[in-house]
């Protein structure tokens, strides 16, 4: 089974341990611009959402590169960017609908979540339990997909299943 | 059943793919013009400032890709097509069949009819060839003039900069970028550019280019305000148009582009085209047009390609898109990002720090958007239009405060999935 994370906004706190946590394990600095998880705030209702890659099954940021530097970790789901490959080119970063991949400019390269490898450092972080590391299919990802699919241009592998046999 | 996928850019390469992913037994044919493996021209910009080899243009990181696919790869000029025999005729004089035919033949670089234009030493920057001779022609203080600043012109600009040239930019229009940024934004690009050592003439044009054989720059351009331009070299980012020559008796219908239907066929039974020949579905206006960007040639890519294996796949159309890297300042736009009749918009302009940022709507649904010095979360634009997500109260906030994009994305559209 598949893990993935889960967000429950009701839980957090708006400590942002989760960002320094990520900032930390994937940049080497406490410095929260460079998180790949963002937290929000609601001021008005005095709420606090996190908010990260969903590794949606639909991956336009992996179908847009044109370097092939996205590829899917087999083990996690995760769609990873390698740094090595990516050229900097940000079409990833308008392609996502849920705009979570970002444009680092310091390195020149895209960032977005990459699950760290399984053991997502986010979730250790925090401390309410607002972000949790769970099986796939207890989570809120299947409503968010839902929405994302409206977004779909009949391009997702679900889709891709041939109606009838096309003759030879 | 054979597939013969002509053009082997993002639309052809990724076509390739799924046909394998769909049709294990069938046999796959793709034929590409140039001579190094499929790459892709989004990347050149980034070769050509020498961040990655050639190698890192490359479509596929794997050189076995196609191989192992079982993807025959040809590299070809096709010259005729054939529908009655289903035959493709290439330059060698050789021809190969086809059941199934995808036409992904892109575009290429034309140059507005200048006298002196013609000279073969003059150069576009289309291709990996263009981009090795500039590469090498380019060293500190050679003067470099580059007719066109639109999206090509502007993003290979970086590039061409950092070789420490002497660059001057000619721009028919009012603006950089036209096709893509408003007045306001295109205007502070081109600021950000002239700050940034590169002198930039727009409302104007190169009328006349005479080459000196005795003095040297060896170019003297003459614009249509009055100005002599001197240059070592030229460049010419002058737009792009289909490639449709190759079409001439084949009963493929085009205007500007190869027409199709909405599952990317063309008038000829068995004829698909995808990706910059093809006028294809736009997701804003519901109309037939050549969109010529990266996203929408693999969308095309993919949808053809689930046609062709007998998945009907209609296609609802394809979010006209743009991100740009004018030396280091990041631009993009979004759908109808020049507003619509009887919309509104938000916006929200700081020309000091060059940000800016425009939202367009329809009634409370977001149908379009500029951005400049945005790079976070920048997709939830297209997210938001594609949706077409009605924002209900948050569109006065956005009006009021257009920085609160990433809010009122959270709280409308997203709000679903927040328990």
């Amino acid at each position: 089974m598949q893990k993935s994370l889960n967000i429950d906004p009701n839980k957090c706190t708006g400590c942002l341990q989760c960002e320094m946590a990520c900032a930390y394990e994937l940049e080497g600095s406490f410095n929260p611009a460079h998180s790949r998880i963002k937290i929000f705030h609601f001021e008005e209702q005095g709420r606090f959402v996190p908010y990260t890659c969903t590794q949606c099954a639909e991956a336009w940021c992996l179908h847009a590169c044109p370097v092939d530097a996205i590829k899917m970790d087999a083990t996690t789901g995760a769609k990873v960017v390698d740094e090595a490959t990516c050229v900097g080119c940000k079409v990833c970063t308008i392609a996502c609908p849920f705009g979570t991949v970002n444009y680092n400019q310091s390195s020149g390269k895209v960032i977005k979540c990459d699950l760290c490898g399984g053991d997502p450092a986010c979730a250790k972080a925090c401390p309410t339990e607002a972000i949790t590391y769970v099986d796939a299919n207890w989570t809120g990802l299947d409503k968010m997909r839902e929405w994302a699919a409206k977004t779909d241009t009949g391009t997702t592998t679900a889709a891709a299943k041939p109606s009838a046999p096309a003759g030879h | 059943m054979k597939h013969v996928i002509v053009g082997a850019g993002p639309a052809g390469v990724v076509a390739s793919g799924i046909l394998r992913k769909l049709r294990a037994e069938d046999e796959i044919l793709l034929i590409g013009g140039e001579p190094e493996p499929p790459y892709s021209r989004m990347a050149i910009p980034y070769y050509l400032i020498g961040n990655v080899k050639e190698e890192g243009t490359y479509l596929k990181t794997d050189a076995d890709h196609y191989k192992k696919h079982r993807i025959d790869y040809l590299q070809a000029q096709v010259t005729k097509i054939d529908p009655k025999k289903k035959e493709l005729h290439l330059e060698s004089g050789k021809t190969a069949g086809y059941d199934k035919l995808l036409l992904a033949t892109g575009a290429f670089p034309i140059r507005p009819p200048v006298p002196g234009i013609e000279d073969p030493d003059i150069t576009g920057c289309w291709t990996l060839a263009d981009a090795r001779l500039i590469a090498k022609r380019c060293k500190k203080g050679t003067k470099v003039l580059q007719m066109g600043a639109g999206f090509i012109g502007c993003i290979i600009m970086e590039a061409i900069a950092a070789t420490g040239v002497e660059l001057t930019i000619v721009e028919m229009g009012d603006r950089m970028v036209p096709r893509m940024m408003n007045e306001t934004c295109g205007n502070l690009i081109k600021r950000w550019c002239e700050k940034k050592g590169i002198t930039v003439h727009t409302s104007t044009q190169v009328t006349k280019i005479e080459k000196r054989k005795d003095k040297k720059p060896r170019y003297l351009i003459h614009t249509k305000d009055g100005q002599q331009l001197e240059a070592d070299l030229i460049i010419a980012s002058t737009g792009v148009a289909p490639a449709l020559d190759y079409l001439k008796g084949s009963g493929v219908e085009t205007d500007g582009g190869i027409l199709i239907n909405e599952h990317m066929e063309t008038s000829v039974a068995d004829i698909y085209a995808a990706g910059d020949c093809a006028k294809g579905r736009d997701f804003s206006t519901g109309g037939y047009e050549v969109q010529a960007i990266q996203p929408t040639a693999t969308e095309h890519g993919r949808i053809a390609a689930q046609n062709m294996a007998g998945v009907q796949t209609p296609h609802p159309g394809s979010l006209n898109m743009n991100v740009l890297d004018t030396v280091g300042l990041i631009s993009s736009s979004f759908g109808q990002w020049m507003g619509v009749e009887g919309g509104d918009h938000a916006e929200l302009l700081d020309e000091e720090n060059f940000r800016y940022l425009r939202l367009e709507f329809k009634d409370d649904v977001l149908v379009g958007a500029q951005a400049l010095g945005l790079t976070q979360h920048v997709g939830v634009l297209r997210g938001l239009i594609q949706t077409e997500t009605h924002l209900g109260p948050w569109k006065e906030k956005l009006k009021s405060d257009p920085t609160q994009l990433m809010s009122a994305y959270l709280a409308k559209a997203q709000a679903q999935t927040l328990p």
